[in-house]
């Protein structure tokens, strides 16, 4: 579904990403992993096209994306979670979760789609009329989240979702994607510094160091690796 | 009593006027944070090829709706060209390139038009209504414009509350960068907040043009006036700017009437500096950090 290929960003004189190869099947977790200023985030933010790389290519599905925007990459399938949530405190919770709908041209289909995140998100249900504002960190996430989906990606990105959260609810989201993945074949790239929750429900996980990659396997033997993880991942 | 009177409902009708031209300049910097000095300019323009239209024998009416959609264009056309390649710079560049924008339509209206001031007449009577045995110091005109400036808040207010585009605009002012990530074209948003500012500033000017008179710098007063009504009410808040506007024609109203009209301009500076001790941030206003 996501092909990165020899991507290079720059950030005035700084490498943020050093020709950064990276494969993200479809209908799999990808846990992309690494310490603070390692390039996680400057991946995300290259994919999605908020920043022009200096080289290299990305592919969704086969299609080449490299420099679009990225009004024009959620038009054709990528949905993204921002670092921090990125939730519009000024609007309402369903004015949020409609505006990340509002590009689609289906009515119908977004009535439906905002009704079926409603029974995914009761929490989200209860305060649909309330400003984002009042949300707590957990709600906002969820909120992010059915924001993103409103917008029916094939590709999801999600940059350190468990930032800042409860472990009970970082459970919770983890287990939203887990079934995103299972019952919709939604593919997900997931950023964490909390490797471990990452690595739980991830299939493959790439692990980055001063924007190289250092590591790219099943998820499962990077978790086993004692050196790599002691190394980079601080566990 | 009756001069209060007076004086209210003719503060009424100049703090509508004020109350638009404020509103355009916070729906523009609502939506690209640049504080747009042309606005009063662009009022002027599009004023002027009223005036063109109802020279040649047009009515009132073509006159005001060809102005209301030169608005939108000229708007659309300066944010496109003009704005968007300093929309991300330091705000310095904005002001520059939007000073550079009143002086060059100043100009440009001199040189097609002249520098002597054209009288416009208003679509409706400027006699005041008959009360009893005296004549109001409000008209149909009057009326007409305080109708006219509420429709299009009410206009405004039902477009960004309830409208899918109201939404992606709100959202592209809010937090641009969140917004593209969800599919918002936030480029798009900014010239159509634009032309709807520009339109709002063409629609003032029309109200306002029987009075002043048109010519390149005829408007400049009311333009004053209008920012200050804005700053006053918040350049955040559409209902900062219509308070503002309100409040200050009343204001000026009141001194003008039992002080002279001498004091008025040193009474939009008084109320300005009384309110900006009092809130900062204007009226209401976020409590958040304004650079120019």
């Amino acid at each position: 579904m996501l092909e990165v290929e020899g991507l290079q960003t720059m950030y005035g004189a700084v490498r943020a990403l050093d020709g950064v190869n990276l494969t993200a099947p479809a209908g799999s977790i990808t846990a992309v992993l690494g310490a603070n200023g390692a390039g996680k985030t400057t991946l995300l933010r290259t994919v999605n096209g908020l920043v022009r790389p200096r080289a290299g290519e990305v592919r969704l599905d086969g299609e080449l994306v490299t420099r679009l925007a990225p009004e024009d990459l959620v038009r054709r399938g990528l949905g993204h979670v921002p670092e921090g949530r990125g939730v519009i405190t000024e609007l309402t919770v369903e004015e949020n979760l409609r505006l990340g709908g509002l590009w689609r041209r289906d009515r119908p289909g977004l009535r439906a789609d905002l009704a079926q995140t409603y029974e995914m998100f009761p929490l989200l249900a209860e305060r649909r009329a309330r400003a984002a504002q009042t949300l707590s960190g957990g709600e906002r996430q969820m909120l992010a989240l059915g924001r993103a989906l409103m917008g029916r990606p094939r590709l999801l990105l999600l940059d350190e979702p468990s930032l800042g959260l409860a472990p009970r609810v970082t459970a919770q989201i983890m287990a939203v994607l887990r079934r995103l993945r299972a019952d919709d074949g939604l593919t997900v790239v997931l950023v964490e510094q909390n490797a471990r929750s990452a690595l739980s429900i991830a299939d493959r996980g790439v692990v980055l160091n001063l924007g190289r990659v250092v590591a790219e396997s099943d998820a499962a033997e990077l978790a086993a690796d004692e050196r790599l993880r002691h190394a980079y991942l601080g566990f | 009593m009756s001069r209060f009177v007076d004086l209210t409902l003719a503060g009424t009708a100049n703090g509508m006027v004020y109350a638009a031209l404020a509103l355009s300049l916070v729906l523009i910097w609502r939506s690209t944070r640049v504080v747009n000095f042309a606005q009063g300019g662009m009022a002027m323009i599009t004023t002027f090829i009223a005036y063109s239209i109802v020279h040649r024998g047009g009515s009132y009416w073509l006159a005001l709706l060809v102005a209301v959609l030169a608005g939108l264009l000229i708007g659309a056309v300066a944010e496109r060209v003009l704005i968007r390649p300093v929309e991300n710079k330091p705000p310095l560049n904005a002001v520059i390139v939007t000073l550079g924008l009143l002086v060059f339509l100043q100009a440009l209206a001199g040189m097609i038009y002249g520098g002597t001031p054209r009288s416009f007449s208003p679509a409706f009577d400027i006699r005041g209504y008959q009360a009893g045995d005296r004549r109001l110091l409000f008209s149909p005109a009057d009326l007409f414009t305080v109708l006219a400036v509420l429709v299009v808040m009410a206009g405004l207010a039902v477009l960004f509350r309830r409208s899918a585009l109201g939404l992606r605009m709100r959202a592209a002012a809010f937090a641009p960068e969140v917004a593209r990530l969800l599919g918002v074209r936030v480029a798009r948003t900014l010239t159509i907040g634009w032309a709807l500012a520009a339109a709002v500033g063409a629609l003032a000017g029309i109200l306002v043009a029987p009075s002043t008179f048109v010519g390149p710098n005829q408007f400049d007063a009311t333009l004053v006036f209008g920012f200050t009504a804005a700053v006053i009410g918040g350049l955040d808040s559409p209902l900062g700017a219509v308070v503002g506007g309100l409040l200050l024609g009343l204001a000026l109203s009141y001194l003008s009437g039992y002080a002279g009209s001498n004091v008025v301009t040193l009474g939009a500076l008084v109320v300005l500096i009384a309110v900006l001790m009092v809130r900062p941030a204007g009226l209401f206003g976020s409590t958040g950090e304004r650079r120019v």
